[in-house]
């Protein structure tokens, strides 16, 4: 049985907002919704995280940002957009510095509209992203018994370089 | 040798559960002190669970080597203390841990892990003397450090010990990682500098953390109990409800303070075990 | 192969080796005379424990006329070269101390010290084992390790420096043969003779890049500090002196065994045993007389090593702990537990805020020193076993440290601790023995812990309050800048080349020996305790109660120890997991040292340790110290000299 969805953790990062549904994510946490009932913790630490819950939309500057957090998230995550501008872009669509929703630069397992997205509709897309959580361990369980049978393969280098650094080029982190 | 085998035994099994089951406890009076509901009691272990069903990443070979060092010493101090081994042992091998945990988080070479082991490490210096002396109080009073001669003494230690005892208590709240003083890493929802010491780890060896604190938790009760300890049954139900209590006040400070700086930890640390603890020392030297 | 023999060979062979390496000037011819004569050394040293190791105690008598006068004479020479050194470098208390000193003893040697006789000029124990076992063969390690540093040394200097390096090695020898003196010796005259060698070897080994220079090379720092040391000691000296003449003129006589003897039968010899703890304290570097250990970590460091870290110095806590019968709860051992106690925690304190690695070294070392002569001053048997402990592993131990600082130094340019970043990167091998050497110095399972909660033990059975206090609070500062320290060493970073391949291999040699002793101490004191420890302790003190260790707690340690060991075998850095960036202030650029800043640019990541100067200053630390223990020292010295000027004693 898994206990991915009964303690699901969130890491919640704020691309280029105003910080509306930045508010609304945090009044989850308040007593009135009180999300910890789920078990929910604000951990604010990829590395300990399963949820990222990403507001606002992704501009030039922070792209990287967004795709190191998702990749120092440990397997299984989902990622869940709140509010329309993590969405698609919302109102600043056509701005000159957004790049778009966050699925311009990770994959998005829930997406969460509205401009300030309400705390019962957050929750509501949190749960939804539990469902994919659910499925996402259980393929990974699966997995891991198929390599069990398979033999193991290498394990995946992965560093999560800026594209186009000089690091990423030369990057050998790893010994 | 029996009683010495089935209490480490009891300790191995029952210790987890308890600390979790505490931890869970602590979480709900919290969320019912701020007026929420909060989670359910069996919280903890759905999280240490989760965290072991998680992929398992690292950022250097080496981290989480030491984590588990930590894990197993803490263990180890346990043991130690539920097998009637000497005070003062118990203490030299919990700083031995808790040196693991802090290479650990250094090893990393990250900011945020580094200054949460700094402040660990000031944390440790900060009740070391007063943990030090509650043992040498425990030596004078009772005449053995052994924590079995300890238990089985007759005499009701607490009197002869009572300003070790309130300056132990309050060195508790940094060693239970509460508000004020939950400088290097901290349960909950707030986070120190992200997640201070534990910033690079995840995973099993998060859960490594989380089960040795609720070992570690154990047996700090425990010592808490042996100052009620006098060989009798009331003495023994006494030393239970004031465990309980103190659990319940460590609860409460952590709710009612917001964290400090570390200069206020050490110095109210450290002024706590030189007063209370070298008054009460001076006053067992005449006793 | 007698023991007469023996203990002529530790006197006299390393002397010869000294004078050979005086001569012959050649690196290879070096070399081989290094080796072989360290090798006879440790050898003639386990041997005479072999010999001994059963006796309890053994008188050597040497008919000493001739012997006497010889050292009479160099005594003087020496005070010749010191007074005329003084002047020529004006430093007029080094002149005026040895005008005193030397010439005050010699008055004493020509009119009463010829009448009285010495029957016992030698004397060997199980303490005396244990001081030749160190310097034997910790001694003989260094001086092997020194070679190869030595020959960095030379090639860092600047152009136009002569090698003196022949005048360096024939001071490390001469200074060992006068140890094995100090240790052997019954006789307080040898001692005093010996004991002004070795100050006079220190004085010339710290002043190596100052003394005897072109003006344009010389290193005046080091001048200044070698000159401290001497005046210091020569100080520490003169104490030493008025001992003898008091012991001499008062009591009628001049053996060390006698006076212990009467100071057990319950008569006082307070006036001799204080002034011979002076001595002893200023010659392990206590406070008030600390700052020249701390001066001293100008010299090369197998100097450093050698005589400020497991030798000479404990030469001044050997003198005590011999005392320890006679003190205990009467004044001279109150001063003695006292400026013991208050330099641990004052020194403990002054570590913390030091950054060049040496100076924490040598912070410990005076620690460590003073928690030794805080054991000697409470005089238990309890108390001396902690203390006969603490002198063999930190010995042991420290000279590991500083070996490997004085490796680092030479090949990542630095002493600054925060210039170690990434070694273990850098430097695998010596990170990892420096992390032993530190987990050694505080962390259980290993000696010195051990050592230091016999310690804790024996302090509270002496129901001193103010001892009680020092050793909780000075253990918690111990800790704190041990581990801040083996974490900056632990740190994993990228991309480091690694420099150690130009490291001498007679440096891994002597290195390699102490880590593995380090361990095997470990292992292996239950039965140095058993066989050896208790047995001495009985013999002075009677019988031996009981020990602040029970052998349940002590198996505990050994056993501890091979599982930690264990473990670093089988798990050390084996891990299949996928490796993560780390997090950072902004985007980690993937090789976890620099990250995109705010107005993307690339910032670095550099990491501190934290030194906290507003709590634990070292000027702060000094001052509360040095005026603390010179009050006590004043008011002890007062005391006694002022009973004695009354008459009664």
């Amino acid at each position: 049985m898994s206990y991915v969805t009964k303690s699901p953790w969130i890491i919640h990062y704020d691309g280029s907002s105003c910080n509306g549904c930045d508010i609304e994510v945090l009044a989850c946490l308040t007593p009135m919704y009180d999300v910890e009932r789920f078990g929910i913790i604000n951990c604010g630490n990829p590395k300990h995280a399963d949820v990222f819950l990403i507001t606002g939309s992704v501009n030039e500057q922070n792209k990287d940002v967004v795709k190191q957090i998702y990749e120092q998230m440990p397997e299984p995550k989902v990622v869940v957009a709140v509010g329309i501008c993590a969405c698609n872009g919302g109102i600043f669509k056509e701005c000159y510095n957004i790049m778009g929703g966050v699925d311009t630069v990770i994959p998005v397992d829930c997406y969460v509209p509205g401009c300030a997205a309400r705390p019962e509709a957050i929750i509501d897309g949190v749960v939804k992203g539990l469902g994919v959580l659910a499925e996402k361990r259980a393929r990974m369980d699966a997995a891991a018994t198929a390599e069990d049978i398979a033999g193991k393969p290498e394990p995946e280098i992965s560093v999560g370089a800026p594209e186009g650094t000089e690091e990423a080029k030369e990057a050998d982190v790893n010994e | 040798m029996l009683i010495i085998i089935i209490s480490v035994i009891a300790y191995l099994i029952i210790g987890p559960l308890l600390g979790g089951l505490l931890a869970g406890i602590d979480r709900k009076i919290t969320a019912h002190m701020q007026g929420r509901v909060g989670p359910p009691v069996l919280q903890p272990f759905y999280d240490f669970f989760k965290l072991t069903e998680k992929e398992d990443i690292t950022v250097n070979k080496v981290q989480d080597f030491y984590v588990m060092c930590f894990l197993i010493f803490v263990i180890v101090t346990g043991c130690f203390f539920f097998a009637g081994e000497s005070l003062l042992l118990v203490i030299f091998t919990l700083t031995l841990a808790s040196v693991f945990l802090i290479v650990a988080a250094f090893s990393s070479n990250s900011p945020y892990a580094q200054i949460g082991a700094e402040r660990e490490l000031l944390q440790m210096m900060a009740y070391e003397p007063m943990v030090l002396i509650a043992a040498i109080g425990f030596y004078m009073c009772t005449g053995s450090f052994q924590v079995s001669q300890i238990m089985m003494g007759t005499k009701f230690p607490l009197p002869y010990l009572a300003g070790i005892f309130i300056g132990f208590i309050f060195i508790l709240t940094i060693k239970f990682r509460k508000s004020p003083f939950d400088l290097s890493m901290s349960h909950h929802a707030h986070q120190e500098l992200v997640k201070g010491l534990t910033t690079e780890f995840s995973g099993k060896t998060m859960a490594m953390i989380e089960i040795a604190h609720w070992y570690e938790n154990i047996f700090l009760l425990g010592i808490v109990f042996l100052f009620f300890a006098n060989g009798t049954a009331w003495g023994a139900v006494l030393g239970i409800v004031v465990c309980l209590l103190t659990y319940f006040l460590e609860v409460f400070i952590d709710n009612s303070f917001a964290r400090m700086k570390w200069q206020v930890a050490i110095n109210s640390a450290w002024i706590v075990a030189l007063v209370l603890g070298g008054v009460n020392m001076f006053v067992l030297l005449f006793a | 192969m007698s023991t007469n023999f023996t203990i002529a060979f530790l006197i006299g062979f390393p002397f010869i080796a000294a004078i050979a390496l005086l001569i012959l000037k050649t690196d290879t011819a070096r070399d081989i005379i290094v080796k072989v004569a360290a090798a006879l050394t440790a050898a003639a040293s386990v041997c005479l424990v072999v010999q001994e190791y059963s006796s309890g105690g053994q008188y050597i008598d040497v008919q000493g006329e001739a012997i006497g006068t010889l050292m009479m004479i160099i005594e003087i020479a020496l005070a010749v070269l010191t007074i005329v050194l003084g002047f020529i470098y004006k430093k007029p208390l080094a002149v005026i101390l040895a005008a005193i000193q030397t010439p005050l003893f010699v008055w004493f040697e020509l009119s009463k010290g010829h009448a009285i006789t010495v029957q016992h000029a030698m004397y060997v124990d199980r303490l005396s084992l244990i001081m030749v076992l160190i310097i034997g063969i910790i001694g003989s390690l260094i001086c092997v390790y020194a070679i190869g540093y030595m020959k960095d040394f030379q090639a860092h200097q600047k152009k136009g420096v002569p090698d003196r390096r022949p005048y360096f090695f024939f001071m490390m020898f001469i200074f060992l043969s006068a140890m094995f003196g100090i240790v052997l010796s019954n006789n307080l005259v040898w001692m005093f003779f010996f004991w002004e060698i070795t100050t006079l070897c220190s004085f010339f080994l710290i002043g190596y890049n100052g003394l005897f220079h072109k003006k344009e090379n010389e290193d005046k720092i080091a001048t200044r500090n070698a000159f401290r040391q001497l005046i210091m000691n020569l100080l520490g000296g003169l104490g030493f002196v008025i001992a003898i003449i008091i012991l001499g003129s008062v009591y009628g006589t001049l053996e060390l065994s006698t006076m212990l003897t009467i100071g057990t039968m319950g008569y006082s010899v307070l006036a001799p045993t204080i002034f011979l703890a002076f001595a002893g304290i200023v010659k392990a570097a206590q406070m008030p007389f600390n700052s020249w250990l701390l001066g001293a970590m100008v010299a090369p460091t197998p100097t450093s090593a050698l005589l400020h870290s497991s030798t000479m110095v404990k030469a001044g806590v050997f003198l005590i702990i011999k005392l320890s019968p006679l003190l205990g709860m009467n004044i001279s051992g109150i001063m003695v537990m006292m400026v013991g106690g208050i330099t641990f925690v004052m020194a403990s304190f002054a570590a913390i805020s030091q950054t060049n690695a040496k100076r924490v070294l040598a912070y410990s070392t005076i620690a460590n020193l003073g928690l030794i002569t805080a054991c000697g001053g409470v005089g238990t048997a309890e108390a001396v076993w902690a203390g006969i402990m603490l002198i063999i592993f930190h010995a042991v131990t420290k000279s590991l440290l500083f070996l490997c600082v004085g490796t680092a130094e030479h090949h990542i340019g630095s002493r600054d601790i925060e210039d170690m970043d990434g070694l273990f990167e850098k430097m695998p091998r010596l990170a990892a023995f420096m992390l032993i050497g530190i987990a050694g110095m505080f962390l259980a399972p290993f000696g010195m812990l051990i050592s230091k909660w016999a310690t804790m033990v024996s302090f509270v059975d002496s129901r001193n309050i103010i001892l009680i206090l020092i050793i909780c609070f000075g253990s918690a500062a111990t800790a704190f800048y041990w581990t801040k320290w083996m974490g900056k060493l632990a740190a994993v970073m990228a991309k480091r080349e690694n420099v150690e391949k130009t490291v001498h291999g007679s440096e891994w040699f002597s290195q390699t020996t102490l880590v593995v002793l380090t361990i095997l101490t470990c292992l292996g004191f239950p039965f140095v305790s058993k066989g050896i420890v208790v047995p001495f302790l009985e013999g002075i003190f009677g019988s031996v109660d009981k020990l602040a260790l029970s052998v349940n707690n002590m198996i505990i340690m050994c056993i501890m120890v091979a599982v930690i060991v264990l473990l670093f075998a089988f798990f050390f850095g084996r891990t299949n997991k996928r490796i993560v960036p780390i997090y950072m202030g902004g985007v980690n650029e993937g090789d976890d040292l620099s990250f995109v800043g705010s107005m993307e640019q690339r910032e670095e990541v550099s990491l501190r340790n934290w030194y906290m100067n507003g709590y634990f200053g070292e000027f702060k630390m000094n001052v509360i110290g040095v005026v603390s223990t010179s009050a006590v020292i004043v008011i002890t010295i007062g005391m006694v000299v002022g009973s004695m000027m009354m008459g009664g004693m």
